[in-house]
This record gives C-alpha cells, sequence and structure tokens, in this order.
C-alpha cells in the first residue's frame, strides 16, 4: 500500500541566516497511524510537519501526501486532506461565534450549505461542544477553546490531523478528554500526528515517535524502544514517564522491552505476571 | 518545621471577582507559609491557585476589583493597606506565559525596569543586573532582545527580573507550561537553588506533580477555591481517594503503591513513596 505521508531526503533550509532546518529526513507514515513527534524547540518538529500542511516547501527532497508531490500545490488544496491544530487556538480563531468557525473551514472548501451544516452538527458532537455553539470563541475558557480549535478543522474531514501540543496548558480532566478524542479520531480512520512534550500523551496514546535532534531524524520507534534509549533519551533532554523510569530502575539487568513499562496498568500487569513467576 | 518562622498568613480570606452574590473564586482560605519552604499548589484550571497568589503581593484586592474578606500578613505587613510597589520587595510574581511580562529591548532594560520604578542607583542596577543574570543562567545576554529568547530562557529572565528586586518569596505560577522539557528542567533547576542555596521561599502552581513531590516541601490541594489538603507530599499523596476524586494526578509510583495494596498485591505501609528514589528503594525486590 502507498503510504499516506512519504518524505524522500527532506532538506529546509531557511533562506534567513541560511540556517539548516531539517537534514535528510526519510520518512513513511500509513494511513491510520497515531505518531509522537518530538524533540526541543529548535530541533526541526515544526518545520517538518509545516511541509506536510504545505506551509513550507522542501529547499531539497521530496514530500508526498497520498502520492501527490507536495511542491506545486498550494495550503488551500492541501486543506482538504491535511489540517492544522495551533498550539495557541487564538492563532487560529477569528469568527465571533463557535458556530460560524466551525462553518468556515467547509464553506471555504465549497462545500454545499446543507453539507456545512450536518459537519458543523457532527463536530459539535464528536468535541461535546453542545453549549458553546452561539458563544464567542474568547468567551470560553483556554481548555475548551482549544477543543473548538480542534473541532473547526474536523468540520474539513482531513485525512491527516496535526496536533501541535494538543494538552499544554491543561488540567488533569481536560488532558485526558482530549487524549480521549485524539484515540476517537484514529477509530474514525484519520491520521494523527501530534508534537508534543506530554511524555504521558506519548507513552499511553501514540503508537510511534519520530525524534529530531539538532534538524535531523535520530530515531522512528515505538515508545518502548524509544523511552528505553538511554542515548537518546539523554541527548534531547527528555524524560520518560516515572513508571516507565521505575520498571527501568527495576529491571537493569534482564530488560527485555516487554519490561518496558509505559503505563501503571502495565506496571501492575508486570508485577502480577512476575509474583506467578515466583510462585 | 515548627522552629520556622511564619511569613505568609491567610486568615479567613474570600475573594469575589464580581460582586458578592457570585461564587467566591476562593473561600474561607487559612493557610500558614513558613520562611524557606517550597509550596506546590496543586488543583484543576479554576481551582482559585492563581488567585491565591496575587493575594500574597497584594494585586489582590489592591489592583484588581472585587469583594476581599480576611486578612492576608506578608512579613507583617497586611497586604489590604500596603502599596503593591512596597509589597515587592517581599514578593516576586512569574507566570505562566513570559510573552505577556516581557516589554523592553534588551535583557539587562528588562531586569533594569522594576528596580528604576523602586528608585535603585545606576550603580546598584548594573550590580544587580550581572548578578541575577548570573543566578538564573543568563550572563552574557544582556544586550540581547528578550523575544529573541527561548521560551525557557524569556522565562528565567521573568526570574531575574523578579529577582532584581531582592524578594524574599518568589510565587511561580505555572512557569512551565509553555516551554520545551530542556526549558522546565532549568527553571526548575533555579527555583530549586534559590529555595536551597538562599532559602527563599517558593510557592509554584503546577501540574507536574512528579515535579512537585521530588522538590516541595509542602503540598497544598485546592479544589473550588478551598485548601482540601495541606501537608507534605507523603502526606497529601496518601489520600489517594480524595486525589483520584477532584480529577488531579499523583506521582505514578504513589498510584502505584496504591493499587498494589488495593489488588493485594503487596502490603505497602503508608506514607506512600511519592519520589522516584522512595519507590526504586520501597520496590526493589518486586519484579
Amino acid at each position: 500500500m502507498e503510504p499516506l505521508i512519504k518524505v524522500e531526503n527532506l532538506w529546509h533550509i531557511y533562506p534567513v541566516g541560511n540556517v539548516t532546518a531539517l537534514r535528510d529526513v526519510s520518512l513513511n507514515i500509513n494511513r491510520g497511524e497515531l505518531i509522537g513527534v518530538i524533540g526541543q524547540n529548535g530541533s526541526g518538529k515544526t518545520t517538518l510537519v509545516k511541509h506536510f500542511v504545505g506551509l513550507l516547501k522542501p529547499t531539497r527532497g521530496k514530500v508526498y501526501i497520498d502520492g501527490e508531490d507536495t511542491a506545486p500545490l498550494k495550503v488551500q488544496q492541501l486543506a482538504a486532506k491535511v489540517g492544522y491544530v495551533y498550539q495557541n487556538p487564538n492563532h487560529q480563531l477569528f469568527a465571533r461565534t463557535v458556530q460560524a468557525e466551525l462553518e468556515f473551514g467547509p464553506t471555504n472548501l465549497g462545500l454545499p450549505e446543507d453539507e456545512v451544516a450536518e459537519r458543523v452538527e457532527q463536530a459539535i458532537k464528536f468535541f461535546g461542544l453542545e453549549d458553546l455553539r452561539d458563544l464567542h470563541p474568547y468567551r470560553i475558557g483556554f481548555p475548551l477553546r482549544k477543543l473548538v480549535g480542534m473541532a473547526s478543522i474536523y468540520t474539513m474531514k482531513p485525512d491527516i490531523f496535526i496536533l501541535d501540543e494538543p494538552t499544554t496548558g491543561q488540567d488533569n480532566i481536560t488532558t485526558r478528554k482530549v487524549y480521549h478524542l485524539i484515540e476517537k479520531l484514529r477509530d474514525e480512520g484519520a491520521t494523527v500526528l501530534c508534537v508534543a512534550h506530554d511524555m504521558i500523551l506519548l507513552a499511553e496514546v501514540v503508537e510511534r515517535m519520530l525524534v529530531l535532534r539538532d534538524s535531523e531524524l535520530i530515531m522512528d520507534g515505538t515508545p518502548r524502544q524509544v523511552f528505553s534509549n538511554h542515548e537518546v533519551m539523554a541527548s534531547t533532554h527528555i524524560t520518560p514517564p516515572q513508571i516507565t523510569i521505575l520498571s527501568l530502575r527495576l529491571r537493569k539487568d534482564q530488560q527485555t522491552l516487554d519490561d518496558v513499562v509505559l503505563s501503571v496498568d502495565e506496571m501492575i500487569e508486570l508485577t502480577k505476571q512476575s509474583n506467578t513467576g515466583k510462585k | 518545621m515548627s522552629d520556622k518562622k511564619p511569613i505568609i498568613e491567610f486568615k479567613g480570606v474570600t475573594f469575589w471577582y464580581g460582586g458578592a452574590n457570585d461564587k467566591p473564586a476562593i473561600k474561607n482560605i487559612n493557610l500558614t507559609i513558613h520562611e524557606g519552604e517550597y509550596v506546590a499548589l496543586l488543583g484543576l484550571n479554576g481551582a482559585g491557585k492563581t488567585t491565591l497568589q496575587l493575594c500574597i503581593n497584594g494585586v489582590i484586592p489592591n489592583s484588581i476589583m472585587g469583594e476581599f474578606e480576611g486578612e492576608v500578613i506578608v512579613y507583617g505587613n497586611d497586604t489590604y493597606d500596603t502599596p503593591v510597589r512596597e509589597m515587592a520587595k517581599f514578593v516576586g510574581m512569574v507566570f505562566d506565559n513570559p510573552e505577556f511580562q516581557l516589554s523592553q529591548m534588551s535583557v539587562a532594560e528588562e531586569i533594569a525596569l522594576g528596580m528604576e520604578s523602586l528608585g535603585f542607583s545606576y550603580d546598584e542596577m548594573t550590580k544587580t543586573i550581572t548578578e541575577v543574570l548570573e543566578i538564573v543562567g543568563l550572563r552574557g545576554l544582556e544586550d540581547r532582545s528578550p523575544f529573541g529568547l527561548s521560551g525557557g530562557q524569556q522565562q528565567r529572565l521573568s526570574i531575574a527580573s523578579a529577582l532584581a528586586m531582592r524578594p524574599k518569596i518568589l510565587v511561580m505560577d505555572e512557569p512551565t507550561s509553555n516551554v520545551d522539557p530542556i526549558g522546565k528542567e532549568e527553571i526548575f533547576a533555579v527555583a530549586e537553588q534559590l529555595n536551597r542555596e538562599k532559602n527563599m521561599t517558593v510557592i509554584m502552581a503546577e501540574h507536574e506533580v512528579e515535579v512537585m513531590a521530588a522538590y516541595a516541601d509542602i503540598v497544598v490541594v485546592m479544589h473550588e477555591g478551598e485548601i482540601l489538603l495541606n501537608g507534605t507530599p507523603e502526606e497529601v499523596f496518601s489520600n489517594v481517594d480524595l486525589i483520584h476524586k477532584l480529577g488531579l494526578r499523583m506521582p505514578q509510583v504513589t498510584e502505584y503503591a496504591h493499587r498494589l495494596n488495593q489488588l493485594n498485591l503487596a502490603s505497602i505501609k503508608k506514607p506512600y513513596p511519592v519520589t522516584l528514589d522512595s519507590a526504586v528503594e520501597r520496590f526493589k525486590d518486586i519484579l
């Protein structure tokens, strides 16, 4: 099967200051994958995903979305396929009501009115925004405003969602809600990329991680592989979830990937297995 | 703790942003904080953490409109009738979004800004700028634009600006929520160093419970404007059921200890371990 996103030897050099932001990155992403993109600010992760939306074009190399070379495509042409949800919803929202905000995308895609209305209803239901539809986006709190940002992309039904720090500034309850929504998006068939520093999101929700450091893709693997790679963790200053580190420290000698736990639930399972083994 | 000097006292403090008919943002707060303590404030968004923090430097009730009841005493000063400018000598504030706090053309000017309003001399200002930049690890960036710094650097600059006023208390409101992992490490390290080496009192609102459990002496849990728990991390995080009920997270190792007990997989006595090192020690034979 043709990958949904195909990146071939991608280089990006920002003309101002001649800064190399991406150096020879190659990767494939298949339909339905749920992926985390991690690395420090300035490592190249935002530069990478901006190529998928058409906001940036390769200096060298190729990016294909659904088999199509993105180089000649405009952002508007990609909007039906790829949606970008900003970290700060204020950079994205501008309409006077939530309802109008949600109508904007599909209307802009040239869809008929009844189709637009149907998609808005679907988005309101999916994100649980029933009580907010007539409010000004700036009148609602930050956590819900972020959901409105996601919903306004959802109405365009893109194949690919790119979520920039979807849980930043959220408390535990809204964070859990966002995790659930990300999984639901994937269950509906979407491909989701989360650019994130939230390690619990990466451990418990995503299935594959792309690690960038100094403009290079230094690792592409499962959360278990990435979190147990000491060299990658240390050189990117990323701290795995506390329970993952606990499992690594308790099983220092006989470490297989199965011993690397990603959640408290998994740690409990591992303890049960170990108890059975002892008896 | 009893030999430590109480420096912040909340006595029956209630504050309404609107009139007294609305729901108060904080309700009947009684809280004593001692000199040199590192206090973590936990709670969901809207629990009242920011409101409580704004009472410490007197911005509430002096600069923010609303209804105020009770008393906040900081180093013997009643915040109700002490000008905020005067309170700045005791309390430095750092907020979650550094961009909101930065306004000047250079790092040095940014720090000078607060000092000018307090009437420091030029020599004192130069000396202080060097000193506080040293503390937060930004020496050499004096002439850079604050807006060209990384998020972690900007936040450390906010801390430096607060330190320039020589406060005894540093109040931080989710200072790491907009920075990357290196930035987080840097900010937590500076706060910890100030607390440990300079005996600065730190009052930090944060969602990073694992970090707070490791650094804080005292954890205060707020919910709907009230303080529900107040104690050492071990005491507070042993109240597992309440913390779950409030929708808050606890350190993952503590959660694990609790589940081991519940499922009869092991008998873990309270207080539960709250830090990684103590958990490694307690669980070393469990797998």
